[in-house]
């Protein structure tokens, strides 16, 4: 508890919120009628689905199995008929519609039979298969498949951090999770471990959760270390928890394991021991209900579970509610269809009203007062990406390190123009990728028609070179028969007139390099050797 | 429809800053009034009447809204340091001409609010002092060393309709920072030269009570976060080494380091005009270098050159600079090697 900490630049004080939602424990939600399973909760390839419209699922059967590296199963989370495999809404800032599978109920709650992992004895590359059918992915937000990042690969883990610090304000249930469950929470950071093969095991916990911050110390073995970090927000962020706890920065455009450092959410670290050691998909997690509803909290909610019914759990929001984002007030966004379910990275229901919540003030031009750059965590100068990214100037935003902004809000949060600078960053940052999208599929083109180019001049050389072969052939056979020189001498004289022409025809003019001394061509050969590798090195480094 | 975040810091805006610049200006003006009369008032109401009557006209002429763009607060402060850098009881229309090039050429010409490169009020200065430079020379003499010192009344009419029979003489002075460097040059000795009325303690009589009164409220914009100490700290320090070297080099010309902090603009400038956040570098180490750069170029003016004080062009070449020391001074982005170079597109 005497770990030496090293703050990170930057970071900002919003009122937490927490009381509303952290002092009731853990709420379990009755079954519901209908689920709507997503087939991509996590980041990368959507799950394949496995069931078709009336079959009959079984609680925790596999519906969508990992379809690629980066992606990982989907599970019925109740027993029951198929109803639909279609395209549903979604919690999703673009308010797209994704594939999804939907599910009748039928009020029994039958389980498939769940096997047990005994992990200690298993080989870690089996026991990894077995987590992506699990369905394991980050809780914490970012929903990367679990199991990749328990891959270790080429870099040697060497410390494993459990982030608890939950800096979002009003969102409790990481901190409700922790109080109720530190011990399952400790054995699911134990299979980590072992699957990682690292020493070093740190708890974040940012110290306006004392409570929690008791729990996992009880429950923690002398060889995991729980730290408890000042309250500022973003020290939840995975990259400043990692500096917070080890005073390493993680490389721009790297990840953490880069420097051997394997960050996992503590909900992650909970739902991985459920699947470990009792057998158990990820079938639901915990959500926070919060804001403007009748009995905030936090909910055992299914994987599924239509965010509507989430909230009439929570006894419906109050009069004057003004709608709801998805996750907390800070790097949120705002629910567009309340029958959209809830998915492995949705940890908050938040319900707004106007006074918590008032319209952002019209936005004043920028005044340059560097308040951005002093919230910002990552050290970056927003004011001049907002700048270059109004300006559509986007490689220059670029140049400012737009890529290095986690979007965590600090610096609209501050803001006194009232600038909705994370909404210029997200803006800037999706232009330039559908430009590199553009030039990518631009340069493929390219690439296939120069290819076309030169096979078809490769096969007309081909039919040339067989041509010529067989006109050789053909001339040998007659020169045996005829005897003739002068007849073979003016054939020659023939043939050298016609390889000219065809020459010229080519537009192959003969080389003044020809007959050159030793040392002079010798040099050419060097020149041109030079200029082929200059030629390789530009094309490698364009690439 | 705006994405996150959907949280905001609480009374935080452009108007709240602007609010907390006036207020810690507020000791500097009361100071200015007790030591050199109600002149002072005059001149600050009509810059800001000016100053609001032109940023009206100025919005409507380019089709902009007035509401926000008027109570953001950004004309008042424009008016109020250019009220105080100008010498009281001046003609009205040397007040509404300097107020123009403020806020009509400095502000608006170069795109209003956050896109002008040149501090407006030091750009409405001066456009004065070359313009108009006698009556930029006509300092009103503080209390006690004046012959004739206006009531508030008196002060309007002086404004409004001239001096009249009274002698411009009864109630103005040199500024001692003139009086310094011509004295000095004709080879006047040190403690003769302080010995006159105009010189107080340690700078210029009244000045140097109203440079700490600046002081004051420079410090309460430290305290509330509105400025950082990078600015004003260098920018003094810079001042006071290049004084304290002109004078070690030669004292009987150049006045000591304390006498330049406490006299003239000094304090004004190294608070509330370097640091004005749209003109001055935004970099930890360019504000570093700017403000060493402003109080060096101030000092050079001071010694070396024809004006009495040199605040408004050390502050305006430290303008220009602003872009390349910014575009050179980045910090490290989190994560990225020490020393490494910025990615160019």
């Amino acid at each position: 508890m005497s770990r030496k900490l090293h703050p990170f630049n930057g970071g900002v004080h919003p009122d937490g919120h927490k009381e509303p939602s952290n002092a009731t424990p853990i709420r379990a939600m009755p079954l519901l009628p209908r689920y709507v399973v997503p087939l991509r909760q996590h980041i990368g390839a959507p799950a394949r689905p496995l069931v078709r419209a009336g079959e009959r699922v079984a609680r925790g059967q596999m519906i969508g199995a990992a379809e690629g590296y980066v992606s990982t199963a989907a599970h019925a989370p109740t027993s029951g008929s198929v109803l639909a495999v279609e395209p549903r809404a979604v919690p999703h800032p673009s308010g797209l519609f994704d594939l999804c599978v939907v599910i009748e109920a039928d009020g029994e709650d039958r389980a498939v039979e769940l096997q047990p992992l005994d992990w200690r004895n298993l080989d870690a590359s089996a026991l990894r298969n077995r987590i992506r059918d699990l369905g394991l992915a980050g809780l914490g937000g970012a929903v990367f498949p679990s199991y990749i990042k328990l891959n270790p690969g080429a870099q040697a883990i060497h410390t494993l951090i459990l982030n608890g610090a939950e800096c979002e304000p009003w969102i409790t249930c990481d901190d409700r999770l922790m109080r109720e469950r530190a011990a399952e929470i400790v054995l699911g950071a134990e299979i980590m471990r072992h699957a990682l093969g690292c020493a070093s095991v740190l708890f974040g916990v940012e110290d306006n959760k004392p409570e929690a911050l008791a729990a996992l110390r009880a429950a923690a073995p002398t060889d995991m270390e729980v730290v408890s970090v000042p309250t500022l927000y973003p020290s939840g962020g995975g990259k400043q928890l990692t500096y917070l706890l080890t005073g390493v920065e993680t490389p721009t455009g790297g990840r953490s394991t880069d420097v051997g450092i394997q960050v996992f959410n503590v909900g992650t670290a909970y739902s991985l021991y459920r699947a470990v050691c009792l057998g158990e998909p990820l079938l639901s997690r915990v959500v926070t209900v919060t804001g403007h509803v009748a009995e905030p909290g936090n909910f055992e909610t299914r994987i599924g579970t239509p965010l509507a019914d989430l909230l009439a759990a929570a006894g419906g929001a109050l009069p004057g509610a003004v709608g709801e984002i998805i996750g907390g007030p800070m790097m949120g966004f705002d629910l567009l269809d309340r029958v959209a379910p809830v998915t492995k990275s949705v940890n908050c229901l938040l319900v707004k009203d106007p006074r918590l919540f008032p319209a952002r003030p019209a936005a004043l031009p920028c005044i340059r007062c560097g308040a951005c750059a002093r919230a910002c965590p990552a050290d970056l100068q927003p004011f001049e990406m907002y700048w270059f990214s109004r300006a559509k100037d986007f490689g220059k935003a670029q140049s400012y390190d737009l890529f290095d902004c986690i979007e965590c809000g600090c610096c609209a949060y501050v803001c006194p123009s009232h600038i909705p600078l994370v909404d210029y960053f997200r803006y800037a940052k999706s232009e330039i990728w559908e430009r590199e999208r553009d030039k990518r599929e631009a340069d493929q083109a390219r690439r296939r028609h120069e290819f076309k180019e030169f096979r078809l001049e490769r096969e007309k050389q081909e039919k040339a070179e067989k041509f010529a072969k067989a006109a050789e052939k053909q001339k040998a056979a007659a020169g045996t028969e005829t005897a003739n020189p002068e007849e073979a001498r003016k054939k020659a004289i023939l043939q050298a007139a016609l390889e000219r022409a065809r020459l010229a025809k080519e537009g192959v003019t003969p080389k003044n390099t020809d007959n050159l001394p030793a040392a002079v061509e010798k040099e050419i050969a060097e020149i041109d050797a030079r200029r082929e590798r200059m030629g390789a090195k530009q094309q490698g480094g364009e690439e | 429809m705006n994405g996150s975040p959907f949280a905001l810091l609480g009374h935080n805006s452009v108007t709240a800053v602007m609010a907390k610049v006036m207020a810690a200006l507020i000791p500097g003006i009361i100071a200015h009034a007790w030591f050199f009369g109600p002149g002072i008032w005059v001149s600050l109401l009509l810059c800001m009447l000016f100053a609001v009557g032109l940023e009206c006209l100025l919005l409507l002429l380019r089709g902009l809204p007035l509401k926000p763009f008027l109570s953001d607060g950004s004309a008042l402060v424009t008016a109020a340091l250019l009220a105080l850098a100008l010498p009281t009881l001046a003609p009205w229309w040397l007040y509404l001409m300097a107020t123009l090039f403020a806020v009509g050429v400095a502000k608006h010409l170069y795109g209003g609010l956050g896109q002008n490169l040149f501090n407006p009020a030091m750009v409405g200065y001066a456009a004065m002092i070359i313009g108009f430079p006698v009556y930029m020379t006509q300092w009103a003499a503080p209390i006690g060393v004046a012959h004739f010192t206006p009531s508030l009344a008196e002060a309007f009419d002086l404004v409004f309709a001239g001096s009249g029979a009274i002698s411009v003489d009864a109630y103005t002075s040199a500024t001692p920072l003139d009086a310094w460097k011509t004295q000095a040059r004709q080879g006047m000795a040190e403690a003769d030269i302080l010995a006159q009325p105009i010189f107080g303690w340690a700078g210029a009589r009244g000045q140097e009570m109203v440079a700490l009164m600046y002081l004051l409220g420079g410090l309460l914009l430290l305290a509330n976060r509105v400025i950082t100490w990078h600015i004003p700290v260098t920018f003094l320090a810079a001042m006071a080494l290049t004084a304290g070297l002109l004078h070690l080099a030669n004292p009987a010309q150049h006045a000591p380091p304390l006498f330049h902090l406490l006299s003239g603009g000094a304090m004004l400038c190294a608070f509330f005009i370097a640091t004005d956040p749209v003109t001055a570098a935004s970099t930890p180490l360019g504000k570093l270098i700017y403000a060493a750069l402003a109080g060096f170029l101030l000092m050079i003016i001071r010694a070396f050159g024809a004006y009495p004080d040199g605040v408004a062009f050390a502050i305006l070449l430290a303008n220009i600079c602003v872009p390349f020391i910014d575009a050179y001074t980045q910090p490290r982005v989190f994560g990225h090697k020490r020393g490494g170079k910025r990615g160019q597109a």
